[in-house]
């Protein structure tokens, strides 16, 4: 009961934080939500299989990008719906093509597909359409922007809750441990991953859609940032991404930190974000709620010992 | 057609025959010992029949059902459970997780209590059942060896294929395992083993298959195997002069 009662009492505080908060402490609030949004996507399908995606931002990017195209020719819900259409399209192409990859290939490739939809958007747009860069107008407050990344954050990890409950989870858990086992168990491999991967990735480029109005003006430079691939994979590893909350936990304190290296230290900003990603794999292996885990386990231990 | 039914099947890896043009059957219910020495090819055989790897020429069937062409998956779920020769278990889940999952995805599609109850039954064969939630990277080699057993009885399978599955067991263990496997045939199950440990097939399979740098040199009663000079000559070497 206390694990329903405390999500939506938290969900429901952070719903009406904004009447109380500046603009920049919205502002704020958008960014740490948008990256617990994303982590915990990203960890829906990474956390399990052990996937390391680092193609977030081509799936967050386009988002952004197809709200650039269609923001002054379609209603907004439709430009939504046109995005999550955009990113479940991208990712069953992707995913029929690499998911057979395994381990540091997938990894490489997913980093390669962020740079190739940049170049081929780049491409297009200097060539075929002769403007590099568009406006998106959309009368949307900051409010709105805040609250529907919330409810997307919501849904989120309310999904990956109830994948966790299916068989759908138990798989992703099998393919983790052992594909091999998995697929003689009656696991069928390229489904599991591929359902997976392509809710991911419509979670990611929904949230790219709703981002997007804060930027005003968007260039493939700018949207397909892949710092924002490596910050959630460094965030959802410190939380821990095999975990339901997990990835929350390591996204909104990781932002902050990030938020404010950026502000005081803007030249050597991605030195210490280099660090700090050592930092992680090195001490944190398995996220803080491992690591609690195992000094919980130790402590009992030793109480049983006296 | 035999219930189990290898026919004229070669695996090739490039120029490399590992499986030459094998054939053989089994009866439903029988227990067959597949022997060889090292590199005889009888772990790719166990592959091919599994769906670990495909087969560059030939088929294979079982029930009637062609394997041949099928995915790992799609095999499993017509019934064919197997161990590994290096034991392969699921290291973050727990025993009865481990031996819940071919009972979750195999042909029955068991859920909650039902797969709960098939993996506590399993675990119960091969006497784990007292450590159930237990997580399956901390256990013994036996007894990881035991797991593998009981996660693939949990598929229900009509035919079990054990890539030695007695192999570096002590003289005790190896006893509790061949009493383990004796129980399983008497329950109706089609056992095809890969093993080396002579006694174990003496006590076991009425009948082996041997095979030799790919090819079936002997299908015969194990007794009369023992004593066949290609198997023999095959284990040993040629004699230099007759």
């Amino acid at each position: 009961m206390l694990k329903l009662v405390l999500p939506v009492l938290g969900f429901a505080l952070c719903a009406i934080a904004p009447f109380f908060l500046s603009d920049y402490g919205t502002g704020l609030m958008i960014g740490a939500v948008t990256y617990v949004t994303l982590t915990s996507a990203w960890a829906m399908f990474s956390g399990h299989p052990r996937y390391i995606s680092l193609a977030t931002v081509a799936f967050y990017g386009c988002g952004a990008y197809t709200v650039a195209v269609l923001n002054e020719t379609l209603p907004y819900p439709l430009v939504l719906l046109c995005a999550a259409g955009v990113g479940a399209v991208l990712a069953l192409l992707v995913g029929l093509s690499t998911l057979r990859l395994a381990g540091i290939f997938f990894v490489i490739f997913t980093f390669g597909l962020a740079e190739l939809i940049r170049q081929l958007i780049t491409w297009f747009e200097v060539n075929v359409t002769g403007t590099l860069g568009r406006y998106i107008f959309l009368d949307i407050t900051a409010r709105g922007i805040y609250w529907q990344m919330l409810a997307l954050a919501a849904i989120t990890i309310g999904l990956t809750a109830w994948i966790h409950r299916t068989r759908l989870g138990l798989a992703l858990k099998v393919i983790g441990d052992d594909e091999v086992v998995a697929a003689h168990s009656g696991i069928n491999l390229a489904r599991t991953k591929l359902v997976v991967f392509t809710l991911s990735a419509t979670i990611l480029t929904l949230a790219g859609a709703i981002a997007s109005p804060r930027w005003v003006y968007v260039e493939p430079a700018i949207v397909f940032n892949p710092t924002v691939s490596f910050l959630t994979v460094i965030m959802a590893l410190l939380g821990g991404a095999n975990r339901l909350w997990g990835p929350a936990l390591g996204a909104v304190p990781l932002f902050l930190v990030f938020e404010w290296l950026s502000s005081h230290f803007p030249d050597s900003y991605p030195i210490l974000l280099g660090l700090l990603f050592i930092g992680v794999v090195f001490i944190l292996p398995d996220g803080v709620l491992a690591a609690i885990d195992r000094l919980r386990a130790r402590r009992a231990g030793s109480e049983d010992a006296v | 057609m035999s219930y189990l039914d290898v026919d004229n099947v070669t695996k090739a890896f490039g120029g490399l025959k590992a499986v030459d043009q094998v054939s053989f059957g089994m009866q439903k219910g029988e227990i067959v010992g597949l022997l060889g020495p090292n590199g005889s090819g009888k772990t790719t055989m166990i592959n091919v029949i599994s769906g670990a790897l495909h087969a560059t020429s030939g088929t294979v069937s079982l029930d009637g059902l062609r394997l041949t062409g099928r995915r790992a998956d799609q095999i499993a779920r017509a019934g064919v459970a197997r161990t590994f020769q290096l034991v392969r278990i699921l290291p973050s889940l727990s025993l009865s997780e481990n031996v819940m999952i071919p009972a979750v995805f195999g042909a029955k599609s068991h859920w909650g209590a039902g797969a709960k109850s098939v993996a506590n039954d399993a675990l119960d064969r091969v006497g784990l059942a007292d450590r159930a939630s237990t997580t399956a990277g901390a256990l013994t080699y036996i007894d990881q060896k035991r797991l593998e057993l009981a996660r693939a009885l949990a598929a229900e399978p009509k035919l079990l294929l054990l890539d030695e599955w007695l192999a570096g067991l002590n003289p005790t263990e190896l006893e509790e395992g061949i009493a383990l496997i004796r129980s399983l045939t008497q329950s109706g199950i089609t056992i095809l083993m890969v093993e080396h440990i002579m006694d174990a097939v003496r006590a076991l399979c009425p009948r082996v298959v041997v095979m030799s740098s790919g090819r079936l040199i002997a299908d015969e009663t194990t007794d009369k195997a023992l004593t066949d000079p290609a198997v023999i000559a095959a284990y040993l070497g040629e004699a230099q002069d007759a």
